[in-house]
């Protein structure tokens, strides 16, 4: 089948120390790498305070991967996921070539130009 | 700031409603961003419907698509009191 580009944001749980959290991110990482995914992005979005309690946690640290695999590996990978008691929530997005685009203009810092047109609509 | 394009005053002349997106060429709309999608948003959370955005339908449904993947990864709430 044909490449996609994918892009998926998990949160997870606060109750880690810093290396434990890096462990996790790396071991999902190193799961795509394993399933010929190509990871051409991987970003730290922070400890962020969640808009609602997921399992008593008021917080947790969001990771964000870009990337483009087959699409039968998703599912395993979600599975995994799933599995993993250290995730709170997950979600996988198939991107459409504006979303490339979008994703790479965000990569490259383009925020300012792009808030600008926002506030002149706003 | 106000989403409402008609004035409030109706002997006023009305300002045409319009798509902000289709306006200023915006091709997508990122869920990850959750302060651009509260502008859709009302104070409990809702969407906003278009009669009121002025959004034209293609991106009314990027917008309700974004706001619900948002509100999945706990960026944006199901339910609020008072969230502006």
């Amino acid at each position: 089948m044909a490449i996609k580009h994918y892009e998926v944001v998990f949160i997870v749980t606060p109750v880690l120390s810093d290396s434990e959290t890096t462990e996790t991110i790396a071991k999902f990482e190193g799961l795509l790498k394993g399933a010929d995914a190509d990871v051409y992005h991987s970003e730290d979005m922070g400890l962020r305070k969640l808009a609602y309690p997921i399992d008593k946690k008021s917080t947790g640290h969001y990771h964000l991967f870009e990337f483009k695999a087959d699409p039968s590996i998703i599912a395993k990978f979600e599975i995994e996921l799933k599995r993993d008691e250290n995730i709170l929530r997950f979600l996988t997005v198939s991107l459409d070539k504006h979303g490339v685009d979008f994703n790479a203009r965000r990569r490259n810092g383009e925020w300012a130009k792009k808030s600008e047109t926002e506030e002149k609509s706003a | 700031m106000s989403l409402q394009n008609e004035p409030i005053n109706r002997r006023q002349e009305r300002t045409k409603k319009y798509c902000r997106f289709t306006k200023y060429g915006v091709k997508y709309i990122d869920y990850k961003d959750p302060e651009f999608l509260l502008k859709f948003l009302n104070e409990q959370g809702k969407i906003l419907p278009r009669r009121i955005t002025g959004n034209s339908q293609k991106f009314q449904k990027k917008i309700a698509r974004s706001v619900k993947r948002a509100r999945q990864l706990a960026l944006l709430p199901y339910v609020a009191d008072g969230l502006k």
